[in-house]
């Protein structure tokens, strides 16, 4: 599925976050939001997820507009920058949260939820996991169980903002394989948000560069390198 | 290096001592003396003053009082908190203070409030009467009056508590497709449950003893008497029995305060440690 923006704007008191950003995520398309902090980045991942609205502009999710939509309607699979896990819930409680609270005729039945979970945890590698809570976990296994837990509603749209930010080195580089890996095999449309422009340009098929909440050049890797459209972007990716 | 640990024995012992003997002087001996007079004249009479129609009464109306307004105020409280954690809006910070308010006036203030507005001479004493509705001196206007006394205890222990907690497990659920029902239920209230349950404990508390508040709007009538003004009437009525009668009812006021203190302590113990604190 499709996903885009047109001429959002967004304002956090007197500070400007979003300012006239449109853009296209294609179907399939595992595309990454780049920028220092306080870009404006963030904003628009949560905008798109609904759960911060726009002052003005359009989200439309295959071509319907979602604007007027609420999170929980639009059931984007977001991933947190700090994971957001239920903390007392187990990780099997975790993924199936979102089965769960289907509303009945729509709800698979508890062999079904718990077929569904046990297949998560094993596309995670955690299938031992399910018992533990989160705050037993390591770094890298909550960020599996909150993509398991994100990916358990079937989202036609992944949202994941700093996916790797709190993580050691050799983990980031892991599940950073895992994911690219990942996106290959299900061709689930994803975004994701990073300031970490090696990660961007590893994984991403197509990199925008943001600043002061407005997007400076999308492209190609290779394209950007080559190319950059601007200063800023000439001096952020020092070429 | 000197550290706060390796202050001069003398200062330690002259803080500790001035706390026991404050403590001595304020909490256990008072306690003793209830306990002391209330059994002064003996177990039965002791039996038998809590069982004066009076003392029944008075117990009655306590308990009925507090089984209202405790789940008036954890609703309430629980709705404000929420509010204030979870919306954006003007005057947040105004209606954070406007909380606080029944602990900063005297009760008795808050009880006149009541008197006004529902009085024979108030505000809605003349509609209130044409239409046969009693509230002072009767179940509503007492229930209202410890209500607005006790309303900002469960709000208080949960608005930081909230803070603390953040909305990102919120805003997770909401994008797993949970409505605010299901939110609330699910996600929300396990993480407070614990500091609601402290709050309703400080509220019951405050509510069975409210005194001040309560008076203003109870008047004098004789069977819409709370504990706390029941214990006045004991003992402002003449002679050692009535003395003995109101140490008695005292005395269960007092069993319930330590009940309380005991939950509460347990559940600080428990629960509401600072995380350094908490057994794993």
């Amino acid at each position: 599925m499709s996903v885009a923006v047109s001429h959002i704007f967004k304002r956090f008191e007197t500070f400007p976050a979003l300012r006239d950003v449109s853009l296209e995520v294609q179907t399939g398309e595992l595309l990454a939001l780049l920028g220092p902090s306080g870009s404006g980045k963030t904003t628009l991942l949560r905008v798109i997820a609904g759960l911060e609205n726009a002052d003005a502009g359009q989200v439309t999710f295959a071509g319907e507009d979602v604007t007027q939509k609420s999170a929980y309607e639009r059931r984007a699979g977001f991933v947190f920058q700090a994971y957001a896990l239920f903390q007392h819930m187990s990780v099997f409680e975790n993924i199936a949260f979102g089965l769960r609270v289907l509303p009945r005729k729509k709800r698979p039945d508890a062999e079904a939820i718990t077929r569904r979970v046990t297949d998560l945890l094993q596309l995670i590698q955690m299938e031992d996991f399910g018992k533990r809570l989160p705050s037993h976990l390591s770094g890298g296994q909550r960020q599996r169980v909150a993509l398991a837990r994100a990916l358990a509603i079937e989202p036609r749209v992944l949202l994941l903002d700093e996916p790797f930010g709190a993580l050691d080195a050799k983990v980031r580089k892991e599940l950073r394989k895992w994911l690219r890996h990942f996106h290959d095999r299900t061709h689930l449309t994803s975004l994701f948000v990073t300031h970490d422009q090696d990660e961007a340009f590893e994984l991403a098929d197509r990199v925008v560069i943001f600043n002061e909440g407005r997007i400076q050049q999308i492209g190609i890797p290779s394209e950007l390198r080559q190319n950059p459209a601007n200063d800023f972007v000439r001096a952020f990716l020092e070429v | 290096m000197k550290r706060a640990t390796t202050d001069p024995l003398l200062a330690r012992y002259l803080c500790i001592g001035a706390m026991l003997a404050f403590m001595l002087f304020f909490l256990v001996f008072p306690v003793a003396v209830i306990l002391i007079e209330a059994f002064r004249k003996g177990i039965e009479f002791y039996l038998s003053a809590l069982s004066a129609h009076h003392s029944v009464t008075a117990i009655r109306m306590t308990l009925v009082v507090a089984l209202a307004v405790v789940p008036l105020n954890t609703v309430f409280g629980i709705c404000a908190a929420w509010s204030i954690v979870h919306f954006e809006f003007r005057g947040k910070a105004l209606l954070i203070s406007l909380i606080e308010i029944p602990l900063w006036v005297s009760p008795v203030v808050g009880g006149l409030v009541f008197a006004l507005v529902f009085g024979k001479q108030g505000w809605l004493g003349t509609w209130l009467e044409s239409h046969q509705i009693q509230i002072l001196f009767a179940y509503p206007g007492i229930v209202l009056a410890t209500a607005f006394v006790t309303f900002p205890f469960v709000a208080r222990g949960l608005i930081p508590l909230m803070l603390a907690q953040g909305s990102a497990e919120e805003e997770a659920a909401l994008t797993l497709g949970a409505n605010g029902w299901q939110l609330f239920w699910r996600v929300t209230f396990p993480k407070i449950k614990w500091g609601v349950l402290y709050g309703m404990i400080l509220c019951n508390a405050r509510a069975m003893g409210e005194f001040g508040a309560v008076s203003v709007v109870a008047g004098s009538v004789d069977d819409k008497m709370t504990m706390p003004l029941q214990i006045e009437q004991y003992y402002l009525a003449l002679g050692p029995e009535g003395l003995a009668s109101a140490f008695a009812l005292a005395s269960l006021l007092l069993v319930l305060s330590a009940a309380t203190l005991a939950i509460k302590l347990g559940l600080e113990w428990r629960h509401l440690a600072p995380p350094a604190f908490r057994p794993h």
